[in-house]
């Protein structure tokens, strides 16, 4: 049999098509599964209070403890800074609800910031190439080997909560930790509610690391969980939940 | 056909010399970033885009001047267009063509770039922009080049053509709406999340893109020795006026919206453009710059006797393109980062390495253009030279 050039290329066509049939037909024992390890600490939905008047005002145990963990660099100034939990005054975390007569302890107040693990996550919406995901227990994840750095999900966030590696962040980790990976220059990260250290059975960084035991952590869904009661119990407000982002972090003021 | 690019004057060769030399500066001052990393611009964690991301917006503007000239020309056999629809085809592929290189230096890891097709997310606003972005693209190159040969040969251009000319017209809308689409859908955003966005990108681009065509029909008169006609340049004219009052128009409605309901999220944006805020006014001067070339632009356009003045038109021109350079490249991709959503004013300034990947990009565009315009006049004097018997090729 002879092959033209026009049979050749027929040929070779159809076969690049077949190559699309995974993505097409994609039989559910394809699909990507979440593994959990038996040991680990799972919910259906995590969550967590901060009782940011239990804070003094001087305290970054929480922060430390977590830089510390998730290798976060500190560049030494505001235009590269990366961080995973900050403080904020009460008027850049809650600007609706702060008025002229907000009184001292609240205007003096310092609350810890971070990442919302929104139910309903813009930033997730908005990635590109799912380089950012929520899990279905609600932990809203970052793939740094996926991520391109185009940034739409740092302008989708409401809350600032994302932070880019304008460079090389590894020079600037004070003390690398082997059980978290390192990033590299020109991807976004944020706070992971530790969800390394919950495959592990272990609470997240900043809940241990906080001697006064404002943060609490756990399954927002379980109605006999600590949280739950907690939140039930003492009236609490969400950053920005106007917005329909669905926030999972609770704060107790 | 390609060929004819390689023949010109000295001035042709000067001026592919002096746009290879800024292509090549910029291309060292991006080598730079990609050691360096994104670090190097002045883009800081509360303003996360800047030049190249506004560059990109205002760019996608530009490439809809094509459909100002292919709309009046195809669908309403408007004849004095006929000549020109090519030259709005090969600006609009040199302006997604730098849109493209806009957003790859803007990216934190360009390597992989790639991911976008592989991890394909119909949820994301940037995976459908690329879609229209790219299928713009190929529309022009197609329309452009087919009809260019078909002008060559003095044959009409072939059936399967004229429906890609038509898809091109609502596909031109289409690249606009998406990328105002990646800025109003976004909760925390107040500046630019607003229903407006769209028909203000497009409002503003059917002015900054056929403005654009005017200035170069009137420097390719000068120095390329084609002539668009008259009726052609006036037509284009009476479009950006048209455009450009809408687009104004459209500036105030939200400047309205903002400032009358006095809610802060909304106005306090605007205030740090126009006014500034807690002592920062960085595009203060930009902006009401912006706003003062716009109206007089506008009045020049509209006065019929400064209108039909060459001179005057392409002065008046060359302010609306820089008026609406300002109001899309620095006013709408800025001021959304500021205040930040933690209610802190961080502002942005471009470095000089930032400065020279952007002056490189558009080097690059340039390039483009004026091959493809080369190769346009080219073939046109050719035409022209064979029916009007070396009457005007003559004149150099």
């Amino acid at each position: 049999m002879t092959t033209n050039r026009r049979d050749f290329l027929k040929i070779a066509g159809v076969s690049a098509l077949t190559l699309m049939t995974p993505t097409i037909l994609r039989p559910s024992w394809a699909k990507e599964k979440m593994i959990t390890p038996v040991s680990a600490l799972t919910a259906k939905r995590w969550a967590m209070t901060i009782d940011a008047s239990k804070c003094s005002n001087d305290c970054t145990d929480c922060i430390t403890a977590c830089h510390a963990v998730h290798n976060v660099p500190n560049f030494g100034n505001p235009k590269d800074d990366v961080k995973w939990i900050w403080t904020e005054p009460f008027a850049s975390v809650f600007p609706a609800e702060d008025h002229a007569y907000s009184g001292q302890t609240l205007q003096k107040m310092k609350i810890p910031v971070f990442c919302n693990h929104c139910a309903n996550p813009p930033c997730v919406r908005v990635c590109p190439t799912k380089a950012t995901f929520k899990r279905p227990d609600g932990i809203v994840m970052m793939d740094y080997h996926r991520c391109i750095g185009c940034r739409l999900c740092m302008a989708a966030c409401p809350y600032g909560a994302r932070s880019m590696n304008y460079r090389d962040p590894r020079p600037f980790i004070a003390k690398i930790n082997l059980d978290f990976p390192t990033r590299t220059k020109g991807v976004v990260e944020k706070c992971n509610f530790c969800e390394e250290r919950l495959a592990k059975e272990q609470l997240p960084a900043c809940v241990l690391a906080c001697k006064q035991k404002a943060i609490v952590f756990g399954d927002i869904d379980d109605p006999q969980s600590d949280i739950r009661k907690l939140i039930e119990k003492r009236f609490n407000l969400r950053r920005r939940a106007h917005l329909g982002t669905v926030p999972q972090i609770y704060y107790i003021l | 056909m390609l060929e004819k690019a390689l023949k010109g004057s000295r001035g042709y060769w000067i001026w592919i010399a002096v746009l290879l030399a800024v292509a090549a500066i910029g291309c060292f001052c991006y080598l730079q970033q990609l050691d360096y990393g994104l670090g190097i611009t002045g883009m800081s964690r509360d303003v996360s885009w800047g030049l190249y991301i506004a560059q990109f917006t205002f760019l996608v503007g530009i490439a809809a001047s094509a459909v100002m000239l292919v709309l009046p020309y195809y669908l309403h056999d408007y004849k004095a267009f006929g000549k020109i629809t090519v030259l709005g085809e090969f600006l609009a592929v040199a302006a997604v063509i730098m849109c493209v290189l806009f957003i790859f230096v803007d990216l934190g890891q360009p390597s992989r770039v790639m991911n976008v097709l592989l991890h394909p997310a119909p949820s994301s606003i940037l995976f459908w922009d690329m879609i229209v972005l790219s299928g713009y693209l190929v529309i022009n190159i197609v329309t452009g080049w087919v009809v260019l040969s078909c002008t060559k040969k003095e044959v009409p251009p072939p059936g399967w053509i004229k429906p890609i000319i038509y898809i091109s017209i609502p596909w031109a809308i289409s690249i606009h709406t998406v990328t105002a689409f990646i800025y109003a859908g976004l909760p925390g955003r107040s500046f630019w999340l607003t229903a407006i966005m769209a028909p203000r990108f497009l409002a503003s681009a059917f002015a900054s893109g056929p403005a654009l065509l005017i200035i170069f029909c009137l420097i390719l008169k000068r120095v390329g020795r084609f002539d668009a006609g008259e009726k052609a340049i006036q037509a284009l004219s009476r479009i950006v006026a048209y455009a450009l009052a809408i687009s104004i128009f459209f500036v105030l409605v939200e400047l309205f919206t903002a400032f009358y309901s006095q809610i802060p999220e909304h106005s306090r944006h605007f205030q740090y453009l126009f006014a500034g805020l807690e002592g920062r006014h960085n595009l203060v001067p930009w902006m009401w710059t912006s706003a003062v070339l716009a109206f007089t632009a506008l009045t020049m356009l509209l006065i019929p006797s400064i209108r039909r003045k060459e001179g005057w038109l392409a002065i008046a021109s060359a302010f609306v393109f820089v008026s609406l350079w300002i109001e899309k490249g620095l006013g709408l991709v800025i001021p959304g980062f500021i205040p930040s959503p933690l209610e802190t004013i961080t502002e942005y300034f471009p470095t000089g390495t930032e400065v020279g990947i952007t002056l490189g990009v558009w080097a690059v565009g340039l390039i483009i253009l004026t091959l493809f315009y080369q190769i346009f006049v080219a073939v046109r004097s050719d035409i022209d030279g064979t029916t009007a018997r070396h009457g005007i090729s003559e004149k150099n």
